[in-house]
């Protein structure tokens, strides 16, 4: 693997995957007079191939926040955010928005909360669409869709139907199979199992396992502590930061 | 300078007035790139120092209120309103000679080619940018024969298939525009701009004046159509649910100003400038 010439950071090729390096975030809400909200500050934290690395704290320690601004959703207000794409390191801080659209096409998926329904779009090209963006053909994602929502579940009568309709746990999982359709090197979960059955969960933990086996590094938020100690490998702690100025 | 050794003569026509020198930042693979662009009306601004890279198959929303320019800076990028200051910088297709023009300083047939050629316009209101008197065929192949195309049983395949592409039955080839839906009109408007291959299509509110059930036909047809043509785009709107869906890189104007910028997603869920967290916080949950 090779280093470019002036890329940034040292770049071992055993490195991390992902890594925060004094990280910090508040927010300011202008609309409520300016107040202002500390998360965290002077963060770093890393995560390596193979790894699964799960978020640990109370409720408003700024856990989803971390995740998202891993993603480069939040825009943090210093610090880095370096991913290893195609070989070499890359801050996601820095990075303008079409590097970050090209990394998140290929190495750095998310699984979220919950499933942003798109009208009309049925839940097979749901499914399927990261897999061509990540540069695959729309007719092998949709093969993958299919293994990945049979395997999670989805009763097959729904997968040409938009998931407007469908329960909280039915568009978990096709939130989920929409995540592992590409096999990113990096994954953030974000409760990825929150609203699922034991079945389901189990599946998930198995998608986990796969994940690490083939090499990708994992963050994640799992509040059911079973499911937390059946996935990750180690934990970082989060303690409330509430002094608000 | 870091203009490349190849761009063609375009630029040194000695029949012409001289040029300033390209910007020395504009983007190897770039689109379309604009630098301080301003309108003024009389005293008051329409536009200030407008700035930003678009590149190929990115779509660019910008967003604000009625009143905060930007419908004027999408009519000053499209030359329906004149500039005050500023440049507007397009990238020539390779075949074409590549390399970037000046859209101010270019002749003004060959501004004209290009933008029949390469752009389209889709306006908030399907009469603006339609022709209301001859049927919905002849509107798609009106573009088609204005590049050339004389073949009549072409013409009316293509325009077929197209009718095909944005949901109009076959049947209506015929019939006039003003017999059809609000719906439809935009989704025939969308056709005409569509069936020359453009490069760039620049749309003002367009799903302003449709009805919520009609509006997500057309965002799902307008995000596939960008997506399978690899489209760049430039869309106006108010809505940011449309935005959300559409766009991959926001600006949020107001009182004439770019006051953010950035990815959608980030501009949207972490909103930093005052009056975008405004906007955002002002939209009803459903």
């Amino acid at each position: 693997m090779s280093i470019p010439p002036n890329g940034p950071p040292t770049d071992p090729p055993t490195g991390p995957s992902l890594s925060a390096r004094g990280l910090a975030k508040t927010f300011v809400l202008h609309t409520q007079g300016g107040v202002r909200l500390p998360v965290f500050s002077g963060l770093d934290l890393e995560v390596h191939p193979g790894s699964c690395l799960a978020l640990n704290g109370p409720s408003g320690a700024g856990k989803s926040t971390l995740l998202r601004a891993l993603y480069a959703n939040y825009r943090p207000d210093a610090g880095q955010v370096l991913i290893r794409h195609d070989g070499a390191l890359l801050d996601l801080t820095a990075a303008p928005p079409r590097r970050v659209l090209e990394v998140r096409r290929r190495t750095l998926g998310y699984v979220s909360q919950f499933l942003r329904v798109i009208p009309r779009v049925p839940a097979l090209d749901i499914v399927a669409e990261p897999f061509a963006r990540a540069g695959g053909t729309l007719a092998e994602g949709r093969d993958r869709a299919a293994t990945l929502l049979r395997r999670l579940n989805v009763p097959e009568r729904l997968w040409h139907v938009a998931p407007a309709t469908f329960s909280g746990g039915e568009q978990q999982r096709v939130n989920i199979a929409r995540s592992f359709i590409v096999d990113y090197p990096v994954l953030l979960l974000d409760e990825p199992t929150a609203s699922l059955d034991a079945a389901n969960r189990a599946v998930v933990v198995e998608l986990i396992h796969q994940a690490r086996a083939r090499g990708a590094a994992l963050v994640g938020i799992f509040h059911d502590r079973e499911v937390r100690d059946a996935v990750a490998d180690t934990t970082f702690e989060l303690t409330a930061q509430r002094t608000a100025a | 300078m870091t203009t490349p050794a190849s761009l063609p003569a375009t630029g040194q026509a000695t029949a012409e007035p001289p040029r300033a020198p390209l910007p020395a930042d504009l983007p190897e693979d770039g689109l379309l790139a604009v630098r301080d662009l301003t309108v003024r009306y009389g005293r008051r601004l329409g536009c200030a120092e407008v700035t930003f890279d678009l590149w190929p198959g990115e779509v660019l929303g910008i967003v604000g209120e009625s009143g905060s320019g930007k419908t004027t800076l999408l009519n000053a990028l499209t030359g329906r309103v004149a500039i005050d200051g500023g440049r507007r910088l397009y990238a020539v297709p390779a075949d074409d000679g590549g390399g970037w023009v000046d859209l101010d300083t270019l002749s003004e047939p060959k501004r004209r080619l290009l933008m029949r050629r390469d752009w389209g316009i889709v306006h908030q209101h399907p009469r603006d940018g339609l022709r209301l008197a001859v049927s919905a065929g002849a509107n798609i192949g009106e573009p088609l024969m204005a590049l050339g195309a004389r073949h009549y049983g072409d013409i009316r395949s293509q325009a077929l298939g197209w009718l095909d592409k944005v949901e109009i039955a076959p049947e209506r080839i015929d019939d006039l525009p003003r017999t059809f839906s609000g719906g439809m009109q935009q989704r025939l408007q969308i056709a005409r701009n569509l069936v020359t291959g453009p490069r760039l299509v620049f749309m003002d509110e367009p799903t302003g004046g449709l009805d919520v059930s009609v509006q997500a036909r057309l965002l799902d047809l307008v995000r596939g159509l960008v997506d399978e043509m690899g489209l760049a785009a430039v869309i106006v709107t108010h809505d940011l649910a449309v935005a959300r869906l559409l766009a991959h890189r926001l600006m949020v104007m107001k009182e004439g100003r770019v006051v953010e910028s950035g990815l959608t997603d980030q501009v949207l869920d972490d909103p930093h400038h005052p009056y975008t967290q405004l906007l955002v916080s002002s939209v009803l949950q459903v």
